[in-house]
């Protein structure tokens, strides 16, 4: 009998291009993204070395990391931002590579518009020049973040070489309590399990509470491997991937898409299949989780309290505690949910998907920002936008008192002009709390976009469920 | 790519933990699109002052590190974000060899493409290394790639381990991409059975 397999060991191996040796395997890649940040470079090696981009029909390039959120139509007033997107114009039509421009609707962050298209697809291998390509992991491809020269490998061959990397396996039993989001999950699975505690692996996510999640949010889930350090974060394609794909604009169609999905359903891990680390978690016992520091990690339930760094007895983590409540402006003991915040930002890879915006106006409706509070709504796609305004939720937002945006990476790295004022405290929906992420000197707090609705109305804080 | 054969340098300790690539270097910097002149930039908050004048404490700023050529850092170090942006600012500055007990997967990638040497080795070792470090201008050391040794101001040797693939391409200062190209019958061939196989990709 074959060797039971895991869904990473199935996608690995039928990338295989060349087992190599030393360990280092030169593997196929089946889609590669590209966005401004991380590709000038790469080109510009191309072009120096005069070769030509393999794949065309495999890249789909878009720009979304430094475009302001406002309006566009006057084009973009940062000389540097703007040369920089006119230099991936500039490199697509030069090399034939598919291009979505800024003012088309599909134009987005480039990991909710692979998904959308359909250009994301199980059992694949994915790739761009960005960490947050684990997100789509969530339809069971294997999908991983590279440098510019990795990008450039890509471009020029159409493979990368790789090192096998380690298999996890994280299985949330049982059902997710209400008010409780895939973030929560997330969040409180890197607060087990620490940032760097998935290094080196490919997690596979599984069991009762991740089969519920819509794709939405197993791509919120998976976005964040991350943040567990992990190379890529994985879910097995079952039905509400199916389902979500169908019909999609890059999906295959008719008697392929057949084909297709009978290819896909044998990807799922192999009963028996072993994984180097296993861990169990219950979904029960879950509650909506936001951070107080400036790792991921460093992350409590709702109810908790800003920790006391002098409770720790490492000391190495007691001085990055400290640090980082220094940084926050913080004091141990303080209640979470009495932490006062100046803005809100929901949207980014994370959370800036239809299901979100659906969350955090369902808290909105018929209620106020909190005076004083800055908060804004930046959809993580134009699609996303366009169904959200079909929806209604943008007058909800308005209303309430919410900025609605226009779609890209916006506050989650402030590369644009979105950015916290050194000081300024925000309830973010976005995946790093690092120094200086959103602003030099902001504060971030990361949560769910129910929880970042329910900051804003409140104005600190606050736990969603008091809202149902 | 420069080859990575023998490095001799000041090495400046930095023993933070979890130093992401935004610390490294932060993002309005990114929007170059060249791979140089980032090394004045790197470690921009901790480095430099609100107006632009030099922290005294920062390490790198010491006369004595200021022209280090390794750094020895906390656990977990390159953590975040993907951009190679992080190792150009390190090399730009000078810094060719990074030693920590544990490095971010991308990042550490990202240091072999770019003639950078990370060496992961264990916390009490590093914590020795850190010692030495401490002193100054005469904290010079010796990282030999060929013999995987690392010789200490002290005189000591430390042992180290680094892929046999990724040490003949540091050593050889070979590009990736070259050596893939000579195998492009093979990727030929695999795309040829996968158009069968898979018809939609
Ligand atoms: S939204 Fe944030 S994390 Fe996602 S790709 Fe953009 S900058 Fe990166």
């Amino acid at each position: 009998m074959a060797e039971a397999r895991t869904l990473f060991d199935k996608i690995w191996d039928l990338h295989v291009v060349d087992p190599g040796e030393d360990g280092a395997a030169l593997i196929y890649i089946d889609r590669h993204l590209v966005h401004e940040v991380t590709s000038p470079q790469a080109f510009e090696g191309l072009r120096i070395a005069g070769r030509p981009v393999r794949r065309p029909d495999a890249t789909l390039a878009v720009a979304d990391h430094n475009i302001p959120t406002t309006d566009r139509s006057a084009g973009i007033a940062d000389a540097t931002a703007r040369l920089q997107v006119e230099t991936l114009e500039a490199n697509t039509k030069a090399f034939g590579v598919p291009y979505i421009p800024v003012d088309d609707i599909r134009q987005g962050i480039v990991h909710i518009i692979g998904p959308e298209l359909g250009f994301t697809l199980p059992g694949t291998t994915i790739v761009c020049g960005d960490s947050h390509t684990s997100t789509h992991g969530a339809f069971g491809a294997l999908a991983f973040g590279i440098g510019t020269s990795e990008v450039e490998h890509v471009l020029a061959t159409q493979t990368l070489i790789q090192q096998r990397p380690k298999t996890m396996r994280i299985t949330v039993d049982g059902k997710a309590p209400a008010g409780v989001t895939a973030k929560d999950i997330v969040l409180s699975i890197i607060g087990h399990i620490g940032t760097a505690g998935a290094t080196g692996h490919v997690i596979e996510y599984a069991g009762e509470a991740i089969r519920d999640l819509s794709m939405e949010g197993r791509m919120t889930v998976c976005n964040m491997s991350i943040e567990a350090g992990a190379r890529a974060g994985l879910i097995a394609p079952d039905e509400t991937t199916f389902e979500y794909l169908k019909g999609r604009s890059m999906a295959p169609k008719g008697a392929v898409w057949e084909q297709a999905v009978t290819f896909w359903r044998t990807l799922p891990s192999d009963p028996g299949a072993r994984y180097d680390t296993e861990i169990t978690i219950s979904a029960e016992t879950l509650v909506p989780h936001v951070t107080w520091g400036t790792s991921p990690q460093d992350v409590l339930p709702i109810s908790g309290a800003v920790p006391d760094p002098a409770a720790e007895a490492d000391e190495a983590r007691r001085e990055g505690m400290a640090r980082a409540l220094d940084y926050m402006g913080l004091t141990p003991g303080m209640p979470l949910s009495a932490v006062k915040i100046d803005r809100v930002f929901i949207g980014s890879c994370t959370n800036g998907r239809i299901e979100d915006l659906r969350a955090a106006a369902a808290v909105a409706k018929g209620r106020k920002v909190a005076e004083g509070v800055g908060a804004m709504i930046v959809p993580g796609s134009g699609l996303v936008k366009h169904q959200a305004e079909e929806e209604g939720l943008d007058r909800i937002f308005i209303e309430a008192g919410f900025e609605w945006r226009e779609p890209g990476c916006s506050m989650c790295l402030a590369m644009n002009d979105d950015r916290l004022a050194p000081g300024e405290r925000c309830a973010s929906t976005s995946n790093r709390n690092f120094e200086g992420r959103q602003g030099f000197r902001g504060r971030t707090h990361l949560v769910s976009p129910a929880m970042a609705a329910a900051a804003a109305i409140s104005g600190h804080l606050a736990d969603v469920r008091e809202f149902q | 790519m420069e080859k990575f054969d023998t490095l001799t340098g000041v090495a400046a300790p930095m023993p933070m933990i979890n130093v992401d690539t935004d610390r490294i270097i932060p993002k309005q910097f990114l929007t170059t699109i060249k791979r140089t002149g980032l090394g004045r930039h790197a470690f921009h908050e901790m480095r430099y002052e609100d107006d632009g004048s030099e922290k005294p404490d920062f390490v790198l700023n010491k006369a004595a590190y200021r022209d280090a050529k390794i750094l020895i850092a906390g656990a977990n170090f390159g953590c975040g974000s993907s951009r190679e942006h992080a190792p150009w600012a390190l090399l730009d500055f000078g810094i060719r060899c990074v030693i920590a007990p544990s490095f971010a997967d991308i990042f550490f990638n990202n240091c072999f493409k770019n003639g950078i040497l990370p060496i992961t080795l264990p916390q009490e070792q590093i914590d020795s290394l850190m010692a030495e470090a401490d002193r100054g201008a005469n904290a010079v050391f010796t990282i030999d790639l060929e013999k995987e040794e690392i010789s200490t101001p002290d005189g000591r040797t430390v042992a180290f381990q680094i892929d046999p693939f990724r040490r003949h391409c540091l050593l050889e200062g070979l590009d990736d991409i070259g050596l893939t190209l000579e195998k492009g019958p093979a990727i030929d061939s695999f795309e040829a059975k996968r158009a069968q196989q898979h018809p939609w990709l």
